[in-house]
This record gives C-alpha cells, structure tokens and sequence, in this order.
C-alpha cells in the first residue's frame, strides 16, 4: 500500500532519515518503534505530507507522492494530542472534517457510540476532558472508513474501557484490510495489535520483522523482552 | 468742491465719519434725487439711450465730454467701446439695465481727472494688461470726494485705482479677473498716497491682490471679499490709523499681509483657507501698536506670521485647523494674546528663539491636558504652547513628514516635562478651560 | 473552495473567543471616551489616527503570532485531511485579519454612527487600520514560521513593532539632521514609504489632518502627495507592504516541516 525508497531528511542540525527502504501492506498493523529521535515522527510526517523529504520516493497505492493532497482522503489520523478550535463543538469539528472532506457517502459512526460521545456533542472543544478530547481524536481517525491509518500513542490518555473499545476496533480495521501504521510506548499493546515491527535508530532502518518471528527468534515470552534481547544480541 | 452734487444719496450711516457730511444735506439731497428720478425720461428708453438733462447722445464720450459740473450723464444699457473715457467735469455717470463699457483691451477704461465724480451701475472690462502702465477699469488720478458703486468690473488689468484719491468710496463693486501668474495681472483696489478712503461692501476675485493701499491713511475697509486673488488677499504698507472690520479673505495666494504700519485696527474678519508653502492668513511685518481682536483664523498654512512686529494686542480671535495659529520671530517683542481660542492646530506656537519677548494669557488651548481642581475657569497648570517638534521643523522643514508620529510624540512629552530646547518663559499661566469665542 | 471552508469555520470559532469582543470593546471604549471629552467628530478622527498607528499594529503582530504558535497541532490535524496548504493559510490568515479588522471598524464606527456622522468621514481610518492589521498579521505569521522557539518569536514581534512604530521615526530624524545640507525631501519620502506605520500616517494625513503636510513647504511633499500620483504611489506601496510579507509567509508555510 505505501512504499518508502531510500528517505532521507535532514534538519538543520539533525540528520533525522539517513536513507529509509520501508514498506506498509494492506491487512496488516504494522508497529514504528525506535528510540526518541530515531526518525519515527519524521518517516510517519513524510508519509502523510507534513513533512517535505529532502530525497527519496514515497508511493501511495502505486502512486508517487508529488505535492498532490487528494491521497489523503484514504488516510485517517489520530494524532498523539489533537486541538481542534477551542470555540467549536465536538458536532461542529465533526460537521468541519465532513465537509472539508466533501461530505463522503460511506462513514462509520460506530466509534461515537462505542464511546458514549453523543452527550458531548453541544460542547465546546475546549471544556473536553483529555480522554474525550483523544476520543473525538479517534472518532475522526475512523469516521471515514479510510484505507489507511495512522495511529500516533491511540491509547494514551483512555480509560481501559475506551482503550480496549478501540483496540478491538483497530483489529476489525485489519480484518477489513486496512492498512494500519501505529506507534506506541506500551509493548503489550504493540504485541496485541501489531502483525509487524519496523525499527528505526539514528536515521536508519535497524530491522524489520513480524512479531511472531520476533517472539520466536529470540525465544522471549513478550514483546519488550524480544525487542531488548534482539537489540542487545546486535549491539553485541 | 465743498458743495457734494446733487446726485449723491448716501445713506447716513453710509458716510466714513471724515467727510462731514451734515444730515441736513443728506436729506435735501435725496428730496432731489427723487426730483430727478420722477422726471427721468430714459426709463422706458431705446437700448443704449444716452441722455444729459434734455439731450440725448449716441456717444457715450460725446455725452460725457458735453455734460458740465452737477450734470447727470444717464447711459440706459448698449455696450460702449468710445474709451478711454475721460471725465473732466464734477458729473455722475449712472447706469441703467446694465451698461457695458468694454475697452477691448485697448488701454484704460475710464479715467476720473475731476473731484466729487460718481460711477454708478455699470459692468465695465476690459484693460489692458501691461508690463509699464497701470490701466485700470476706473482710475481717480489726484482728485478727490468720488463714489464708486454698484458696478461690475469683468476682466480688467487694475480695477480701481486711486491715486492721491483723497475720501474716495469704493461701495458694493464686484471685481473679477482671470489672471494666473502675477507677473500679468494686478490689483483689484488699489490705493496710493491716499487718505480717508471708504471701500465697502466689494467683492474681489483672482485678481493679483485683492485690496491694496500703499500710504493709505485713517481709511475704513469694511465687509469686502477677496477670493482667490493671486497673491494677497489684502495687502498694505505705510499705511497707519486704518480699520478693518469685517471683511473676508479666502483661498488667496498667499493670503494677508500687513506691512510697515501703526495704529492698525483689525476686527471680525475672516481668514480662511489661505494654503500653500509660503502662505499665511496674515502675515504681520514690522507692524507697531495694533489691534487685532474678534477675528477668525481657519485652516491657514499660518494663521499669523509675525515678524519684526511689536506691541500688537491679539485678543478674542479663535484659530481652528491651521498648520501654525502663531508663528512669532524673535524680532518681535511686547506682543500680547489674551483670551484667544487656539483649537485644532497643528502647532499651536512656534519660535525661533528659546527667549520669549511677547506674552500669552487667559487664552484656550484645545491641546491642553491640564485640570482645573480649584474650578477658577483656568487650569492648574500652565500651558507650553511651543512644541519641541515645532523648533525641529523650523530649523528643518523636511522634518515635517514625522508630523503626528509616535516618536515624535514621545520627544515632545520628554521636553514638555524638561524644558531644555523650547523657550522656558513662554507659557500660558493660565490656561482657559473653555472657549470663549465661540 | 477549501478556502472558504475553513475561513468559515475558522471565523466561526475566532467569532466566539473574547479576545475578539475584548478588542473591539478597546476601541469603543476609546472613541466614546473622545467623543466625551472632546467633543466634535474631526477631534476624534485625529486623536484616533495616533492609537490605530500604535495599538493596530502591536496588537495584530503580536495576536497573528501567537494565534499561529497556538494552532501547530490543528495545522498538523488539517494537513492530514485532504487539503490544499495554501488554502489552509489563507484559512488561518483571515481567521485573525478578519475578526480584527470587524473588531476595530465596529469598535471605532459605533460611537459615530450613534452620533449621526456619516460613514465616510471615518473611511479612511478604518482603511488604514485594517491594511495595517492585514500587514502585521502578515509579519507575525511569517515571524511565527521562522522561529520555532515561541519566545524568540514572539521577542522579535515586539521588537519589529517597536522598530516600526518608534524607532524608525527617530533613524528619519537623525538622518534628516545629519544630512541637513542636502536636498532630503525625495530621500525622505522614499524613506517613509519603507515603513508601513509611516504610509500609514501619512495617508491619515493628508485625509484628515493636512493643516501642515500641505501647507507647507509644499513644493515636493505637496506636489507628490497631494498628487493623484503621489497618492496611487502611496497606495501601491501600502499594498505591497501587504503582498510582500503575506506572500513570504504563504511561501514559508507551502515549504514548512510541520
């Protein structure tokens, strides 16, 4: 679904992608991990357009990313932290995205339900909690059945409740042949949702692997204990 | 000569107080006056009718030449283009329906060499403009006691010129020229060595300058117009003990100026609009012991430009939207204004001096902030009508372009409260807190 | 049409925040109390010109800025939708000029319009207070994109207001004094255009207060700018003042890593 050839960017005085091969598949959640400046928040940015590489190619469904921003109808974000205008309701936002998105026939309400989100409709945006805040976040990553999903730390700030409500939504995503692209700290989580690691540090592509080759490779009972094992065997 | 002819029916309030004209005589002469009306036999006449007494002309030099002292010489309409015409007896030349006396721009139009003439109703045009003679529409050349009223004078080079005119009246005339460049125009009135004049009551436009005398003296100039003349509105020299009450000067070249004389009364008039880089509404050089009260100063690059002038009392006049109210030069001491309205003024004083040798009180000043806590009528604090920028200006006029800037703002406040530039001593102790011409 | 889109939601929620109301109150506020002391209608435009010159600009750059440092998430958030970055720009632009400019022509036109003036005496004013609002709001969004550190950013904004305000005048001034044996008024004229607050004033001026500009020494102020000429030179530079930092901004925002 998205091929990543031979990224590279650099800021001022961070070279934050050094020459990236990666590649998202349809059917599948793939998980970015890497320590904190490894060029995580760089190769998702690029992808969805934020970010302008300074060389390499990115395609979408085939296509080469060149400038054109209808690509990113298919794509649903969900931000680590989202602000919508303070002054606007959660009806008001959701009415805001529908329309800038020239209101699609296909949308999936199920989320604002699963979430109890309908008593929060009249509210202003800013007198949310954070955990309604990440769920309107959430609502909207979904709302248009989109192809592809990027989901930045999705858990982070929900009740269990409304945590594993989305896990559980996340998985039906894949099941449905979603493309799915998620970054999180917690590893349990990663190991539960992720088909596939990609690991990134200073820049460069370390390793890619799916999960259960991890586990099994280094013969560890979960995720964390894989990831540190296989890093430390490389380090070694 | 002592005799005033028959014809002259001034109204008694008309006469300047130095012709001594009794109202004895003034009464009988208007008993004749309407002898004569009652008899007149071109009322009803053919166009362009020319009687004296019972004779009628074709002619109208004819006419005047055949007329002899208290003679009437009665011009009912036409157009008469025998001139220049020359009077040379004490008659009255008067028009009816409007008579045109057009020189065609061939010399002067008509010269007065007798005393007690009078001009009257007559649309005359027409002289020629010169570079070595002053051709004017009507000249009065070293006679005295003549009336010239109701007329229009269209076109002409001079209007009225008087020379050694003594107790001339200019009543009711209006004057227009056309001129553009000074060089190729001149004077609407214009009086020379000529004492007791009355001009009343005229209007004077786009001529070089409106009203002009030159060794005038103890003259009244009253409730004229002059507009849009070239240079001056009015303008005078050595001419002392005159008044000048109620007359209005507007959009003039240069505006007023005031030249060179004494004992100089100027009240109620209107100076308006007088713009332009070296304009003022009136420009005071070396005047002596003047009045000048109850008149209006608005929109005036200058109101009052004074320079060399001393002892001069500026009272009850009110100075609205003018570029500069006063702008006094160190050369001129002893000046006072008192009880003025300064409202709206980009500068309200300015000096070229950090002495003060005239002095200001118990005058408005729309820019003053001050309070009045006691509630006397004057504000607590004096007023420095004189702002820092405005020294800046006058040593630099390119600095204008920062007028109403912050920072020019901020330099002003810095030396309202230290004085170190602009003249310590010239200060308004007692700022009024309310207009009081208005 | 994207543009639109957000420019409507972006004004119906500026629409709703205080500042806006706040702002506006601030000049009613000042007007009324003008008419209160002063008086007449010409008095207030003139006391006016001073305030729009110093408060429209500090107000509009340092809002625009920190308006821009506030909406990095949302900017993110929008990017991510199928949307055009310039249009986004456009959105977030007149999502602070336009409630300013409404905020201050509301706030100034009210108090005369309750005294019966008509609209046009006040024309100018509010021309001149939004262009300026247009031009420093386009300095702030430029000012915001090119220093990620908001507190340099917004140090910066407040220095160039004060440059543009204040100090600018004074460089004027001593180059005036120091170059007083020359022929400055061309070089001055062209000085002031530099510098929008200047345009500005100069505009009021010559609309409202023109008791000295014009009188006096005329010969090339007057003839320039009481000129048709002068004034359409004027105006292209005032409309320049506001293409040419919109369009840098525009430019840094298209090319921004966000």
């Amino acid at each position: 679904m998205i091929t990543v050839k031979q990224l590279k960017k650099r800021f001022a005085k961070l070279e934050a992608l050094k020459g990236v091969d990666v590649s998202f598949e349809p059917g599948e959640v793939t998980a970015v991990l890497g320590p904190n400046g490894a060029g995580k928040t760089t190769l998702i940015k690029s992808i969805l357009g934020l970010v302008r590489p300074d060389s390499g190619i990115i395609t979408f469904d085939g296509k080469e990313l060149n400038g054109d921003y209808t690509y990113r109808e298919r794509i649903g974000y969900m931000p680590q932290q989202a602000r919508y205008p303070e002054n606007l309701t959660v009806k008001e936002i959701l009415e805001m995205i529908r329309d800038l998105r020239n209101y699609p026939e296909v949308q999936d309400e199920e989320l604002i339900t699963m979430f109890n989100l309908q008593s929060e409709m009249n509210k202003p945006f800013k007198t949310l909690s954070g955990g309604n805040k990440q769920k309107m976040s959430a609502v909207l990553a979904f709302l248009f059945c989109p192809d592809v999903l990027f989901l930045d730390e999705p858990t982070a700030g929900l009740d269990p409740i409304a945590s594993s409500k989305l896990k559980d939504k996340i998985i039906t995503e894949k099941k449905k042949g979603k493309t799915i692209i998620l970054t999180s700290h917690i590893m349990s989580e990663i190991q539960e949702l992720a088909d596939k690691v990609v690991y990134l540090l200073e820049g460069n592509l370390h390793f890619v692997t799916t999960v259960d080759s991890l586990l099994d490779d280094t013969g560890q009972p979960n995720l964390e204990r894989a990831l540190a094992s296989k890093l430390e065997g490389v380090a070694a | 000569m002592g005799i005033p002819p028959n014809y002259l029916i001034p109204s008694i309030t008309e006469l300047p107080k130095t012709q001594g004209v009794n109202t004895m005589k003034v009464l009988i002469n208007i008993i004749l006056m309407g002898a004569v009306l009652a008899f007149l036999p071109g009322l009803a006449a053919a166009d362009g009718e020319i009687t004296v007494g019972e004779r009628s002309f074709t002619s109208l030099s004819e006419a005047v030449s055949y007329a002899s002292d208290g003679d009437t010489v009665w011009v009912d309409g036409g157009e008469h283009t025998d001139t220049p015409l020359l009077i040379e007896h004490e008659i009255a030349l008067i028009g009816l329906n409007n008579p045109v006396i057009d020189a065609q721009h061939q010399g002067e139009v008509i010269r007065v060499n007798a005393n007690n003439v009078l001009i009257e109703g007559f649309t005359i045009t027409g002289s020629e403009s010169s570079h070595i003679r002053d051709n004017a529409a009507i000249r009065f050349d070293r006679v005295t006691d003549g009336i010239v009223r109701n007329n229009i004078l269209d076109d002409n080079f001079f209007g009225i010129y008087l020379a050694r005119a003594h107790r001339t009246q200019v009543l009711d005339n209006k004057l227009t020229a056309y001129g553009t460049r000074e060089a190729t125009s001149a004077n609407g009135i214009h009086a020379w060595y000529t004492n007791d004049l009355l001009i009343r009551g005229n209007t004077i436009k786009g001529h070089r300058d409106g009203i002009y005398l030159e060794y005038v003296e103890d003259s009244e100039i009253l409730r004229n117009e002059a507009e849009g003349n070239i240079r001056y509105g009015l303008h005078f020299m050595f001419s002392n003990d005159c008044v000048y009450n109620g007359n209005t000067f507007r959009n003039n070249g240069a505006g007023t100026a005031v030249m060179y004389s004494e004992n100089v009364d100027m009240h109620y008039n209107l100076f308006l609009d007088n713009w332009g880089s070296s304009s003022y509404g009136m420009l005071l050089k070396d005047m002596r012991d003047s009045r000048i009260t109850h008149n209006q100063f608005i929109r005036n690059t200058a109101a009052i430009r004074i320079d060399g002038s001393s002892r001069m009392e500026v009272e009850n006049n009110r100075f609205r939207e003018n570029g500069w109210a006063i702008r006094i030069l160190a050369n001129s001491p002893d000046n006072h204004f008192t009880k003025n309205d300064f409202i709206n003024n980009a500068f309200d004083v300015a000096t070229n001096s950090r002495r003060a040798y005239s002095t200001f009180d118990k005058n408005y000043w729309s820019h003053y902030s001050g309070y009045d806590l006691d509630g006397d009528g004057y504000g607590d604090v004096p007023y420095r009508p004189v702002r820092l920028f405005s020294l800046i200006v006058e040593q630099n006029s390119t600095a204008l372009i920062l007028l109403r800037s912050i920072f020019i703002d901020l330099l002003d406040i810095a030396e309202r409260v230290v004085p170190v530039l602009t003249p310590e001593t010239l200060i308004d102790e007692n700022p009024l807190m309310k207009e009081v011409n208005r | 049409m994207s543009t639109t889109k957000i420019i409507k939601y972006q004004l119906q929620d500026v629409f709703r925040s205080k500042w806006v109301w706040a702002y506006a109150l601030f000049f009613f506020a000042v007007t009324e109390a003008l008419f209160q002391f002063g008086g007449d209608g010409d008095r207030v435009i003139t006391s006016m010109m001073n305030v729009v010159l110093l408060v429209i600009p500090l107000i509009s750059i340092v809002l625009g800025a920190m308006y821009l440092y506030n909406s990095r998430e949302y900017i993110e958030l929008l990017l991510c939708q199928p949307v055009k970055r310039s249009s986004l720009f456009f959105g977030l632009f007149s999502g602070v000029t336009v409630p300013l400019s409404v905020a201050f022509t509301v706030g100034v036109a009210v108090p005369f319009l309750m005294r019966g003036s008509e609209i046009g005496s006040i024309l100018f004013l509010v021309i001149t207070g939004i262009l300026l609002t247009v031009i420093f709001v386009a300095m702030a969004f430029g000012l915001a994109l090119s220093f990620e550190d908001r507190i340099k950013g917004l140090g910066i904004a407040l220095i160039l207001w004060l440059f543009f305000t204040v100090i600018y005048d004074g460089i004027i001034l001593l180059i005036i004094y120091s170059f007083s044996d020359y022929p400055l008024q061309q070089p001055v004229i062209i000085l002031s255009m530099l510098n929008p607050v200047d345009l500005g004033r100069i505009l009021l001026l010559l609309n409202y207060d023109i008791s000295a500009l014009m009188g006096f020494t005329g010969a090339v102020f007057q003839r320039f700018f009481g000129s048709l000429a002068g004034q359409s030179i004027s105006i292209t530079a005032m409309l320049l003042w506001l293409a040419i930092p919109f369009w840098l901004g525009r430019r840094a925002f298209l090319r921004r890593n966000f």
